[in-house]
């Protein structure tokens, strides 16, 4: 039986479109110093760092995790680096909490970051390939065909993408870290949005953000001694697939269905519509909301737009998702996980202000990365299991 | 920001020129496009043909694959997306249709482009067929096919497979 994991500090950055007033190691350090100072300890308490971040390839430092040592006060401990694509922010907070979950470390800083100003995303995922033919543009064009599947297999509306951009984008306003604080979205604006990959529409589009997110964790018996509100977990679950294979359901991927049901499973969740408070979900495109919505086992098979187009998603519904604005309004790619990850702590801590879900006692938080390939997820309460 | 705040920030371009060995089951496939003939690869496991074999490995079985199939040329059109971003190396000129195409006899689809059709009048199940560069352009890629056009035929029917690989 696993020792019990609990988030006892959460600090994130003000996201930006360029943060070109701090270099990378100033970007994380500003995230550290503030989850520090939110678990009220300091560097020396923490006994090993996990540090998590997508291609290095995005922003151009090759082996950020040596890069950042000093920045880390990494001095005389142990330091992991994790790497799972655009999913890479959730499953670094999984090791992390592994090595307490473990007995092996009773206090663990954990780091997603990325300087997207400092590179260029959208042509490192569109480097020609051997096999290929250079027609892909990026991860709009490698996920809207995917969309389009969507949309005909479930008979979706075509403003529904567009209504989860606006509900994401009115949420992040009340986020003070949010990159984008656009109130001023309405449903017939957003639609007039040009389409950039059709059939995905600019306002359906994560902004490129720079950013980071930090997590201090702690093991049962170091948590019961410290004062202040804690996020227990529960349970984390990891899955991934290969990126192509003959009859590959892409819309549902089975991977990101096998680690929804192990995450059930492991933290006892019958119905999980009904039993978690609040989600948030790794939607860099608006239309995959719906799509989650349902390859999580939440909505039923083909619905997911209907909970959408009923406002079940929204903060004063009843499965708020991405109350903090989501990676649609702030996507540092290495961070978009860990910021899924430590809003739904922050939910069940009672520390998110003004996009608190009241009275939010269980909490997911879900990130995914690559072609759809791999999938972490975590759910954490105010209660211990 | 960095101007006003006094902050240095330096523009570094880097670039590296690799060099990919392709290994036996990928090289069928690449000398096959350079005898202009799709060739793929069967699983010996699941039977199942991939084109482009990729790493040679059947990604389900985790078995190598084993004996050459030619597929196509012509192909059905799984998904598709129409492409209005401009990005840096880009070589299409916009809008275009990136398509999913389903190769005859193959159980993958592979991307390629869409011409000689209006983009609007891309749809899913549509007949495709390859429209290949002159001999002299030609070298171990598919690049070979100048793109894919509509041959015209009665569209295919697509089921569980629309969206998916």
């Amino acid at each position: 039986m696993a020792d019990l994991c609990a988030v006892v500090g959460v600090g994130q950055t003000k996201h930006a479109a360029c943060r070109a007033d701090v270099s990378i190691a100033g970007l994380v350090r500003e995230a550290v110093d503030r989850a520090l100072a939110d678990a009220n300890i300091t560097i020396a308490d923490v006994d090993a760092i996990v540090i998590g971040k997508a291609p290095d390839s995005l922003e151009g430092v090759a082996m950020p995790e040596l890069w950042l040592a000093d920045a880390l006060a990494a001095h005389g401990k142990p330091v992991f680096r994790v790497h799972t694509a655009g999913s890479v922010g959730g499953s670094t907070a999984i090791v992390a909490a592994q090595h307490v979950m473990a007995g092996i470390h009773g206090t663990v800083l954990t780091i997603g970051f990325e300087k997207q100003s400092d590179g260029n995303a959208m042509w490192a995922l569109s480097v020609p390939i051997p096999f290929g033919m250079p027609v892909h543009a990026g991860a709009g064009g490698y996920f809207s065909p995917i969309v389009r599947g969507y949309i005909g297999r479930s008979g979706a509306p075509k403003h529904i993408g567009a209504m989860v951009a606006v509900k994401d984008r009115t949420n992040a306003c009340k986020n003070p870290y949010a990159h984008l604080h656009e109130p001023d979205w309405t449903l017939e604006k957003a639609l007039e949005t040009p389409m950039l990959w059709d059939p995905i529409r600019f306002i359906e589009t994560c902004p490129s953000s720079d950013g980071a997110m930090a997590l201090v964790l702690m093991s049962e018996e170091r948590a019961d001694k410290h004062a202040g509100r804690k996020a227990w977990v529960h349970a984390t679950a990891m899955r991934s697939e290969p990126t192509a294979f003959a009859g590959r359901e892409q819309v549902s991927p089975v991977a990101g269905e096998m680690c929804a049901a192990d995450l059930w499973r492991k933290a006892g969740i019958k119905n999980p519509a009904e039993e978690i408070d609040v989600v948030e979900m790794y939607v860099p495109f608006a239309w995959f909301e719906p799509m989650w919505l349902e390859n999580l086992g939440f909505a039923p098979r083909n619905e997911g737009w209907r909970w959408v187009e009923d406002g079940v998603t929204e903060m004063g519904g009843s499965l708020p998702i991405n109350p903090s604005g989501g990676v649609l309004s702030s996507n540092p790619i290495g961070a978009s996980g860990m910021l899924r990850f430590g809003e739904a702590a922050m939910q069940v801590m009672g520390k998110a202000g003004e996009h608190q879900i009241d009275g939010a006692k269980k909490a997911v938080g879900h990130a995914y990365g690559g072609g759809s390939q791999f999938f972490a997820m975590w759910l954490v309460s105010s209660t211990k299991p | 920001m960095s101007e006003a705040d006094g902050l240095v920030r330096l523009r570094q371009p880097i670039g590296v020129t690799y060099n990919w060995s392709a290994g036996p089951n990928a090289t069928s496939h690449l000398a096959g496009l350079m005898a202009g003939k799709f060739i793929g690869k069967r699983c010996p496991s699941c039977a199942l043909v991939y084109f482009p074999p990729r790493n040679g490995v059947c990604p389900k079985c985790a078995k190598i694959l084993a004996g050459d199939v030619e597929v196509g040329p012509k192909g059905t059109i799984t998904t598709f997306c129409i492409v209005n971003v401009p990005f840096l190396g880009q070589k299409i000129k916009l809008p275009y249709v990136a398509a999913q195409i389903l190769l005859d006899g193959a159980d993958i689809s592979m991307q390629h482009l869409i011409q000689e059709c209006e983009a609007e009048d891309v749809r899913i199940g549509m007949r495709v067929e390859p429209v290949w560069k002159d001999k002299s352009e030609w070298g171990p890629s598919l690049e070979n096919i100048q793109h894919f056009r509509p041959t015209g035929e009665p569209d295919r029917v697509m089921g569980a497979e629309s969206g998916a690989s």
